[in-house]
């Protein structure tokens, strides 16, 4: 076959699950979530299909974008600003069913819907759409390779987990010894280990072309509930499973977990391969500087912080400065947070530009960490 | 013909740093990394873009191909334009032959036809081996007040260190009357940066002199500002009182480094309205693993740290593993410090490997004979085998096998 043949886009969907985030997506999209110290989640799905050769990806956008253009700009930090394909952000036109405000879909086959122009103006033989709220770093081009393989008309991406009981947001699959899907539940009542469903799917373009005309002309909306579940005997649909390093954020506790779950070296090891780095928008700050009495122990710190106290356990973001004398266990602090001097947070998570004052204590717990939107001052 | 630009900077990059021995034995001098995730280069290139120079020409002739790959299109300091921007300038061959850059004036004689393309009023010649923070805009302003047609920054040192500089002797007004090079008896302590500016139709014309000279060692210090004060040209000393540091040697590039840990010295890299920008490295956070201590050190991302790093500098990607000690040292790009190994006072090249339980130079008060001492140097890509010791002020440029 010829190298055209195997020619892949990428959709990528920036608002999807914004409703379980909370005060997270308060005021930005689920992709532009901060994440790891130096992420936004979109940098992940983004950096996979780059890596995987992939120089077309349309990100579809809903609400409070602002963060996320400011974020993606023209793509040149993954390499997408180009002449021909490269990044496109797709701002929702108003053509939905509900007929609401522009950008008011419900989900992402209205989504598509509504920028049918763009799946038909690109010339690849298939799409990988994918949201922004798994994290993990996976070839496509191997996910293709299987798609081929197998035959199937669609490959859905899973991961095995272990869930809470009546998770939210959440499909579960089932599959036969051949890897096809035989059944898809949407947020099953039980908990424990499950085939999590990862929101990415690859599928011939012209059959997502075709899915999304016949979907949106019957009312339909939901990718997982009227093609997935709906369509499951229509078509011949094969779960692709991701064995390395997988997390899924979809509320603050998991949100909490995901940024944690890198302290381990293992994860970042497949998290951060160096031969499929993940990409991020740069901002030149300058390396991190220890003071005198810092101490730091089991945490990850991103260029430009200053640390000057204790920290433990935690995640600390871009230009982060952590006063002398202050203690900081368990916790995640996003970029531009300030910890006076002598402070004590436990389990607490600071959205961006927190100020916490000279001697202030907070204190968490791992199931219900300590959020400080943006911005906040104690 | 592009665009009339009042000023553009031509940045000397082509010199091979021979002092730094085994640092440059592969990359030139301005690509020599600095201060956790730059390289020198980086410092006059940023100093350009927040002055506001859109065209900066870098004159490269020594091992450029480091240099070439990290300047590329000039992205990371803003410098892609559409007009101007930031142009690699190796020497070329032309109908009448060619020749390579024979001295830091004939660089930019054989570079007129690019500086003609901008028309500029002004150049500003920089070299690539200075760390410092300027406002070449202030220094234009000075240029222009004074109604110079060649201005000099030169910065106050102290007397007893002025032999060793090219001194400016000025008048009151700061209008420079004598230029010596090295002087044994300096009757000022006005040393030259290296950084001047030049209104270019005047300069174009001493080049072109200087060129026709077979005695000429077509260097600016010694030819060009010379035949300048000789004929009467008005020439200004703009006094610099910031932080300026030629790192051309290996103590004064492990202090230049060192510097950077002290809070008294006044180079603040964290000041948002003058980044240094620089190609930032794509990798993660780096970790500090538990019972691991950092204190007063830098570290970048991408680095590992298991052991013990004290009063150091730690560029991306660096492993240091358990049971490690660093101190007082550089460690650059890549290198992997292994298992309890002991690294003090040295520089670390881009990817050397550091073997388990070997000693790497040490500390002045560990000396028995301190006139032995000095800075230890591993060149890039050099493997040092377990349970190696290497005595301070060694260079070392091949692998050593382990015992």
């Amino acid at each position: 076959m010829n190298v055209t043949d195997y020619k892949m886009m990428g959709v990528i969907f920036s608002n999807m699950h914004d409703d379980s985030m909370g005060d997270l997506t308060e005021l930005r999209t689920v992709g532009s979530i901060p994440y790891g110290g130096r992420y936004r989640l979109i940098d992940f799905t983004l950096s996979n299909m780059v890596n995987s050769g992939i120089t077309d990806v349309g990100v579809i956008t809903k609400l409070n974008y602002q963060s996320l253009l400011d974020h993606l700009g023209a793509g040149r930090a993954w390499d997408l600003s180009r002449k021909r394909g490269g990044l496109v952000i797709l701002p929702p036109f108003s053509r939905t069913v509900a007929g609401g405000a522009a950008g008011i879909y419900r989900g992402s086959i209205e989504a598509l819907a509504g920028r049918l122009d763009y799946l038909r103006s690109v010339d690849a033989r298939y799409v990988c759409l994918s949201d922004c709220d798994v994290i993990t770093n996976l070839d496509f081009k191997d996910v293709l390779a299987r798609h081929v393989e197998t035959g199937a008309d669609i490959t859905v991406l899973y991961a095995n987990m272990e869930m809470r009981p009546a998770s939210r947001d959440l499909a579960a699959l089932e599959t036969g010894p051949d890897s096809r899907v035989l059944d898809v539940t949407l947020n099953p009542r039980e908990g424990g280990s499950m085939k999590v469903y990862l929101n990415m799917v690859v599928l011939n373009r012209e059959l997502l072309i075709k899915l999304v005309e016949s979907c949106y002309t019957h009312g339909e909306y939901s990718f997982t509930q009227d093609v997935l579940q709906k369509r499951l005997r229509d078509f011949h649909i094969c779960g692709y499973e991701v064995r390395d390093f997988c997390v899924r954020v979809s509320d603050m506790q998991s949100y909490f977990a995901a940024n944690m779950a890198l302290l381990n070296p293992e994860a970042r090891a497949q998290l951060f391969p160096p031969e499929r780095p993940v990409f991020t928008k740069v901002r030149d700050e300058v390396p991190a500087k220890y003071g005198l009495k810092a101490q730091v122990e089991n945490s990850l710190v991103a260029d430009g912080c200053v640390i000057d106290g204790r920290v433990e356990n935690s995640v600390v973001g871009r230009g982060v400065r952590i006063g002398r004398g202050a203690v900081v266990k368990n916790s995640i602090l996003m970029q531009g947070t300030i910890v006076g001097e002598g402070a004590d947070l436990n389990y607490v998570v600071t959205d961006k530009n927190v100020v916490v004052r000279t001697g202030r204590a907070l204190c968490g717990y791992t199931t219900i960490p300590v959020y400080l939107q943006k911005g906040f001052s104690v | 013909m592009t665009s009339k630009k009042e000023w553009i900077a031509m940045l000397l990059a082509g010199g091979q740093g021979s002092r730094l021995y085994t640092l440059t034995r592969k990359i030139a001098k301005p690509a020599v990394p600095f201060g956790g995730k730059y390289r020198i280069i980086d410092f006059p290139l940023s100093n350009c873009v927040n002055s506001g120079i859109d065209t900066v020409g870098v004159l490269t002739q020594y091992q450029p191909l480091q240099l070439n790959e990290y300047i590329g299109n000039g992205q990371p300091w803003d410098l892609d334009r559409l007009s101007g921007g930031a142009f690699v300038l190796p020497p070329f061959q032309r109908s009448a032959g060619s020749d390579w850059y024979t001295g830091t004036a004939n660089a930019i004689w054989q570079n007129s036809g690019f500086i003609e393309r901008y028309d500029p009023k002004y150049v500003v010649i920089l070299s690539g081996d200075h760390i410092y923070k300027m406002d070449y805009g202030k220094m234009l302003a000075f240029h222009k007040e004074k109604g110079s047609v060649a201005t000099i920054a030169v910065l106050e040192v102290p007397m007893e260190e002025a032999p060793r500089f090219g001194i400016m002797n000025t008048n009151p007004d700061l209008s420079v009357y004598q230029f010596e090079e090295k002087p044994a008896c300096p009757k000022s302590n006005l040393a030259s940066m290296g950084i001047y500016i030049f209104d270019w139709p005047v300069l174009r014309r001493y080049l072109e002199a200087d060129d026709a000279d077979p005695n000429s060692s077509k260097d600016f210090g010694k030819n060009i500002i010379p035949a300048m004060l000789a004929a009467g040209e008005k020439m200004y000393a703009y006094p610099f009182d910031g932080y300026w540091k030629d790192v051309g040697t290996i103590d004064s590039l492990w202090e230049a480094n060192m510097d950077l840990l002290n809070p008294a010295v006044p180079l603040d890299l964290y000041d948002p309205s003058w980044k240094i920008y620089s190609r930032n490295p794509v990798m993660p956070p780096h970790y500090v693993a538990p019972g691991a201590m950092v204190q007063n050190s830098m570290v970048t991302e991408g680095s590992e740290i298991w052991g013990t790093v004290d009063f150091s500098v730690i560029f991306a990607g660096v492993t240091v593993e358990r049971g490690a000690v660093v101190r007082d040292s550089i460690i650059m790009p890549g290198a992997v410090i292994h298992s309890g190994a002991q690294v003090e006072y040295s520089i670390v090249a881009e990817r050397a490997d550091i073997g388990a339980g070997a000693v790497v130079g040490s500390r002045p008060e560990d000396m028995d004979d301190k006139d032995k001492w000095g800075v230890t140097v591993i060149g890039d890509c050099v493997r040092i085998g377990p349970g190696v010791t290497v005595e301070p002020k060694s260079m070392v440029d091949r692998d050593i096998r382990g015992v």
